[in-house]
C-alpha cells in the first residue's frame, strides 16, 4: 500500500470526527433525559396508560379535535368512573395544571414546538390575566 | 400497408362510435331503479338551481335564531348585555379600532342591518333603534362555499356554519362572501386584548378570520348561547331546531310574520327578525 503512513492516521481522524456528536453526546450531560412533572394533584392515571400517552397524546389530541369540531361529537370520554370533557384546556389542563413543567420539558429537549399555546391557554396565562385586572 | 391502414381506421371508428353509443344503450336496458335514481338526481339539480324561495323540505336539525325586536326597543342596555355575555363567553378581544375589531355579535340601526328594505318615512322606532346582528348561520352560506381549506363548513347535525381554526389560513375568503360582515379577521395577536379570559374556551392566534358559532361548546353541555341567556327575563331572543314541528321557535315562526337579513340573496339565513 502507498502513503500507509498518511491514510491511515488520516481515516482514523475522519471517523473521530465524523462520529463527534455521537459520542461527545455520550460523554456530556446535556442528553439526560427530562423528567416531567407529574399531575400535582396526585394522579395516578390518565386518559390511556403513561406509556401510550407519552407515544401518542398528539394523536390522541387530533381525534378530540376533529371529534368535537368537525363532527360535532363532544360527548366527554369515560375512563375508569372518571369523565374527560374532549380537550386541551378542559381534559388535560385540569390534571397538568403546570405546562411549563409538564408539556415544555420533553418539548424543549426533542425541539418539537407545536401551536396548540399560540390559542389554548395554560394555567399560567389564565391566573396572569387575572392578576392583572 | 396501405390496406392494413385502412383496416386500422375502420376499427378505430367502429369503436368509437361504440363507445360513444354505450351510455344511450346502457339507458335503455338499465334497470329501472338506476334509470329513476338518474332522474331523481335530475330534479334534485333543477330543484337547487331554482329559484331562493321555494324551501325543499326540511330535514335534520337547523338550529335558528329569532330576535323579538318588540322587546327590545328602548332597551339599548339588552344589545349590550347580550354582546358582552357573548364576548365573556368566547374570548373575544376588545379592539377599539374599526378595521381590526372583533364581533361576534353586536348592534347597529336598522338601514345597516337591513340594506335592502327601504328605510324612506320609516317610523320612529325604527330610526331610533339598534338592531342585534349576528352570522346568520345560512342554509346556504357563501363563506362555505368560496373556503378553499374547508375551514369554515356546515355542521350536518346541527346547521351550525362553524369555524375551524386549526384549518383556517388566514386568505379571508369567506369575508368577501359574506354578505353580513359578520366575520372578523385577526390582524394583530388577540390575547392581550382579552379583559376577561374564560378557561374553558380557548382564544385566537394573528392571522385567523373568527365569527358566532352559535355557542356549539354551550350547546354540548345542555346550556343555551349565551346571547339568549343573557336576556333571558326579557324574552327577545328565542333559539332551537327550526325543522322541528314542536319547538318554541317553529310555533312562533308559524305565527308572526318574521323578515331576514338580505333574503333575496339566496343564502337562507336562520336568524329571523320581529320587528
Amino acid at each position: 500500500m502507498y502513503n500507509k503512513g498518511t491514510i491511515i492516521p488520516g481515516l482514523i481522524i475522519f471517523v473521530l470526527l465524523i462520529t463527534f456528536p455521537l459520542w461527545f453526546n455520550a460523554f456530556s450531560k446535556a442528553s439526560t433525559v427530562p423528567k416531567v412533572e407529574l399531575p400535582p394533584g396526585g394522579q395516578k392515571e390518565c386518559v390511556a396508560p403513561a406509556a401510550e400517552m407519552r407515544a401518542n397524546h398528539m394523536v390522541l389530541l387530533n381525534e378530540w379535535r376533529d371529534d368535537v369540531l368537525r363532527d360535532g361529537n363532544r360527548v366527554a370520554v369515560k375512563v375508569g368512573g372518571v369523565e374527560y370533557r374532549k380537550g386541551l384546556q378542559t381534559a388535560c389542563m385540569a390534571c397538568h395544571t403546570n405546562k411549563e413543567k409538564f408539556c415544555d420539558t420533553c418539548h424543549v429537549y426533542t425541539s418539537v414546538k407545536p401551536f396548540c399555546w399560540d390559542c389554548h391557554l395554560t394555567p399560567s396565562v389564565l391566573a396572569a390575566k387575572k392578576e392583572t385586572n | 400497408m396501405d390496406k392494413q391502414r385502412r383496416k386500422f381506421l375502420k376499427i378505430a371508428g367502429a369503436t368509437a362510435l361504440a363507445g360513444i353509443s354505450a351510455p344511450v344503450v346502457v339507458n335503455l336496458t338499465g334497470s329501472p331503479a338506476v334509470a329513476s335514481a338518474a332522474k331523481n338526481q335530475a330534479s334534485a339539480q333543477a330543484a337547487a338551481a331554482g329559484g331562493h324561495g321555494d324551501d325543499t323540505a326540511p330535514k335534520g336539525v337547523k338550529l335558528g335564531l329569532l330576535i323579538d325586536m318588540r322587546k327590545l326597543y328602548g332597551h339599548p342596555e339588552l344589545l349590550d348585555k347580550a354582546t358582552q355575555a357573548c364576548n365573556k363567553a368566547h374570548n373575544i378581544p376588545k379592539i377599539d379600532n374599526k378595521k381590526s375589531e372583533i364581533k361576534w355579535i353586536w348592534k347597529t340601526p336598522f338601514a345597516n342591518a337591513f340594506t335592502d328594505q327601504s328605510t324612506s318615512n320609516a317610523s320612529y322606532t325604527t330610526r331610533n333603534n339598534d338592531f342585534l346582528v349576528l352570522c346568520n348561520h345560512c342554509a346556504e352560506p357563501p363563506c362555505v362555499r368560496v373556503c378553499p381549506t374547508k375551514a369554515t363548513f356546515v355542521d350536518k347535525k346541527t346547521g351550525i356554519v362553524a369555524m375551524d381554526f386549526h384549518r383556517c389560513i388566514g386568505c379571508r375568503f369567506c369575508m368577501m362572501g359574506c354578505p353580513y360582515g359578520a366575520r372578523s379577521f385577526n390582524w394583530m395577536d388577540p390575547l392581550p386584548f382579552i379583559e376577561e379570559l374564560n378557561p374553558d374556551f380557548p382564544a385566537r392566534m394573528r392571522g385567523v378570520v373568527e365569527k358566532c358559532n352559535f355557542c356549539g361548546e354551550r350547546l354540548a353541555l345542555g346550556k343555551e348561547p349565551a346571547c339568549v341567556e343573557a336576556v333571558k327575563e326579557a324574552g327577545a331572543i328565542i333559539f332551537g331546531d327550526l325543522n322541528d314541528p314542536n319547538s318554541e321557535i317553529r310555533r312562533i315562526l308559524d305565527k308572526e310574520h318574521t323578515i331576514q337579513r338580505q333574503a333575496a340573496y339566496g343564502t337562507k339565513p336562520s336568524v329571523f327578525y320581529i320587528v
